[in-house]
């Protein structure tokens, strides 16, 4: 028999004992592995979890539509960390990528060079099995960022130039911002620029990013350089001339089942797409709340790239 | 691969402590904010619960009202606060207040309500004052039941508190959402196992604080114990 005290110890230990089957019961599983089975006529087109992206991938799968292919969406499906094996294990067949981004996460070294010195280098770092086809004009890199005011203020031009700060510098974007190459540790590295703090804002250099910036709440942020909320903020991107972020061209990454005329239709778009392409699309997502479908349908049809 | 295992390995291994990214900080932020949502809810609710209860007006409107409340998207109200105001605490801080204070003014209100009426009546018959029934009958008697709103509505916070690090609020909603961002799910669970045993402490501390304040001759209503049972028909 159970005293009442007893009781409760035995009923807390209960709850720890299932919390850890629970938690032990999804051990084994990969949450992502979905059933990508192989069905030759379908191309899988996937994107990351940012709507710029998701864009790029529309364009590619209505440009693939379009020219007959059967495809399959896949978006939204987060960081490179998070699809790249997906990629690599031929689960994903099309994707957007960004060129320097991409090598830096597949090569050991640090890659730098212009943008096509890192194009060539991409195409040797690829594993067997997976290609990219041209490169873009358009890009989409990390930046970092100030407010035209605190760029007044002291006078900077370039990331160098953030050594004429004199008051503490506090720094915001995703957490895993602080442990990237070109993060606050490489600031301090390579030119001397001392931070003096994080704050966390999680959504990869969105609206909380820009607001917390304008707000004085952080001085230095790091923001995808096709973002329209720079020009509509009047922000200013820090000159790169040491190529501290990696020219990030966008290129589609495209498995054996690509076959040579949808690597066609992929290479007229990269030909068509450039970088004011790529902003005023983002400013569209982003301001008019227009969807991918519409933006990607509209600039297709606006370059004669639908037959 | 098993992410249970690497998710314990993440959380003993000795580099992810100590600093200003290391756990400990993210847990001693976690409370900060639980305790603060808690203080700020409880100085909300007590005393709306309390007027309610003691007069018994509002009560239909009140209760609608807060049950209208629970139903808003805590992730949602947090990103248009933060929105509106700024990154940082503030934005968490309300967003989790409005998520604490339907709970705990549900155990304030039925604290009282569940007081037999002819110990109230008794309490006025001996010629004590409204403020002296409120305070010396009223409030003691209807603490065990607050209590119990108060240890549901912290579950709720310390759960949902991962939410805060999505608009700089810091908390063990980082390891959760950075490990979320670069595919690193042992960190993500590593972290939601420390908010689950943050969780467990919290119920300790709040059912030993709940045992604390009931009064010598109340027990708490434990409606499948027979034995109590027995014991109330024996009195009655």
């Amino acid at each position: 028999m159970f005293t009442a005290g007893k009781g409760r110890l035995v009923s807390v230990g209960a709850v720890v004992v299932g919390a850890s089957l629970a938690l032990a019961g999804c051990s084994s599983s990969d949450p992502l592995s979905s059933g990508g089975s192989g069905d030759s006529e379908t191309l899988i087109v996937g994107s990351q979890q940012y709507y710029s992206n998701e864009i790029i991938a529309e364009i590619y799968s209505q440009a693939l539509e379009d020219g007959g292919y059967t495809v399959d969406r896949q978006f939204n499906i987060g960081q490179r960390e998070v699809y790249l094996p997906e990629i690599e294990s031929g689960a994903i067949d099309v994707f957007p990528e960004y060129t320097g981004s991409l090598l830096s996460a597949l090569v050991d070294s640090e890659p730098s060079g212009s943008s096509e010195e890192i194009y060539d280098q991409l195409t040797e770092a690829l594993p067997d099995g997976l290609r990219v086809l041209d490169q873009a004009d358009a890009a989409d890199q990390d930046s970092w960022t100030v407010t035209q005011a605190f760029a007044d203020k002291y006078n900077l031009t370039d990331i160098a130039s953030l050594a004429n700060v004199t008051e503490p510098i506090t720094v915001g974007g995703n957490s895993e911002l602080q442990t990237r190459p070109y993060g606050p540790d490489a600031l301090a590295e390579k030119y001397g620029v001392t931070t003096a703090g994080f704050t966390a804002v999680q959504d990869s250099g969105g609206p909380l990013t820009v607001k917390a910036l304008v707000d004085n709440q952080i001085q230095l942020a790091n923001i995808y350089t096709a973002d329209p909320n720079i020009q509509t903020n009047n922000l200013v991107v820090l000159d790169d001339p040491d190529s501290l972020f990696l020219p990030a061209n966008v290129v589609p990454v495209v498995s054996d089942k690509v076959d040579e005329d949808a690597a066609d239709i992929l290479n007229a778009v990269s030909a068509e797409l450039s970088v004011d392409d790529l902003v005023s699309m983002n400013a569209e997502s982003v301001n008019d709340q227009k969807s991918a479908s519409v933006i990607a349908e509209a600039w297709l049809d606006d370059k004669g790239l639908l037959g | 691969m098993n992410f249970f295992a690497e998710a314990m390995a993440y959380i003993l291994d000795p580099a992810n402590w100590g600093g200003v990214n290391g756990l400990d900080t993210r847990i001693i932020e976690h409370v900060f904010i639980s305790l603060i949502v808690l203080a700020i809810a409880v100085a909300i609710a007590v005393p709306v619960g309390y007027l309610i209860g003691h007069t018994g007006k509002g009560s239909g409107f009140v209760v609608a009202l807060s049950g209208a409340v629970r139903a808003l998207p805590t992730l949602g109200l947090l990103i248009l606060l933060a929105l509106n105001l700024s990154v940082g605490l503030t934005a968490p801080v309300i967003a989790l207040v409005v998520l604490a204070v339907p709970s705990i003014l549900a155990g304030a209100y039925a604290g009282f309500h569940a007081i037999d009426r002819r110990t109230i009546d008794a309490a006025r018959a001996v010629g004590m004052t409204e403020w002296q029934i409120v305070t010396k009958v009223e409030m003691p008697l209807g603490l065990p039941l607050l209590m119990g709103g108060i240890r549901s509505a912290a579950l709720q916070v310390v759960a949902t508190a991962t939410l805060a690090d999505y608009v700089g609020g810091g908390g063990l909603g980082r390891p959760i959402l950075e490990g979320l961002q670069i595919g690193n799910y042992a960190q993500m669970l590593a972290g939601s196992v420390l908010v689950v045993l943050l969780a467990i402490v919290f119920e300790l501390i709040f059912s030993a604080l709940q045992k604390l304040v009931t009064p010598a001759g109340v027990t708490p209503p434990r409606l499948t114990s027979t034995r109590a049972l027995r014991n109330r028909s024996r009195t009655a």
